[in-house]
């Protein structure tokens, strides 16, 4: 029953893992392509390191050491990830990259109007 | 013989191929740091999931210093982008 839990989370985070890379490759603004970045890339290893650490305790063969090692891998990464996302989005900014606001000729129109009412 | 530990690895080295994509494409340096990013975090549940597949423990000592590799080398990466130097 439990390796059974342990694939249905391992599958659930190569989900995740696919379909954040997908987000990254198929948004259309950087500041877009942050949030699958660093949202479904982090559930996606904490799920594939939970099922992978399950899948090892519950060998007959299972070790502390390599569980220990999983639990570590899974913190780092989940404490690194966030992390290294903002500090590329808070560089980003500080380099003045605009963010993205709709179709091209929209934009002008808009920037305009608020030019307009700050008048 | 297609067991899940094979499927998830096949999954993640789709998303690493994709993110590899981006950090070819991607129009501005940013684009291409957090792609980088993103292929190093996949780099390293891959590395895992293979010490699993082939029963290597020593996979995951690997993964330990590659995490904390990428994490830095990203780190540097922006702390030259921003100021041009590594001082």
């Amino acid at each position: 029953m439990l390796e059974y839990v342990a694939d249905a989370l391992m599958i659930l985070g190569g989900f995740f893992a696919f379909s954040g890379s997908l987000g990254i490759l198929r948004l259309p603004d950087f500041y877009s392509r942050l949030h699958p970045s660093g949202t479904s890339d982090t559930l996606g290893q904490l799920l594939i390191l939970g099922g992978l650490s399950l899948k090892v305790i519950f060998d007959s063969s299972g070790d502390g050491l390599s569980v220990g090692k999983l639990v570590a891998i899974s913190l780092l990464l989940f404490v690194t990830t966030p992390a290294s996302t903002h500090a590329i989005s808070r560089v980003a900014q500080l380099s003045g990259l605009k963010p993205w606001t709709g179709a091209d000729s929209k934009e002008a129109d808009f920037s305009q109007k608020e030019e307009d009412t700050n008048e | 013989m297609l067991n899940a530990e094979l499927i998830t690895a096949l999954l993640v080295i789709g998303g690493a191929f994709l993110a590899l994509l981006r950090a070819v494409k991607g129009p501005t340096t940013f684009d291409r740091v957090l792609a980088v990013n993103v292929f190093g975090t996949k780099t390293v549940v891959l590395l895992a999931l293979l010490g699993y597949i082939g029963d290597r423990t020593g996979f995951l000592d690997i993964a330990v210093l590659y995490a904390l590799v990428n994490f830095l080398g990203t780190i540097a990466l922006l702390k030259f982008v921003e100021t041009r130097r590594l001082g």
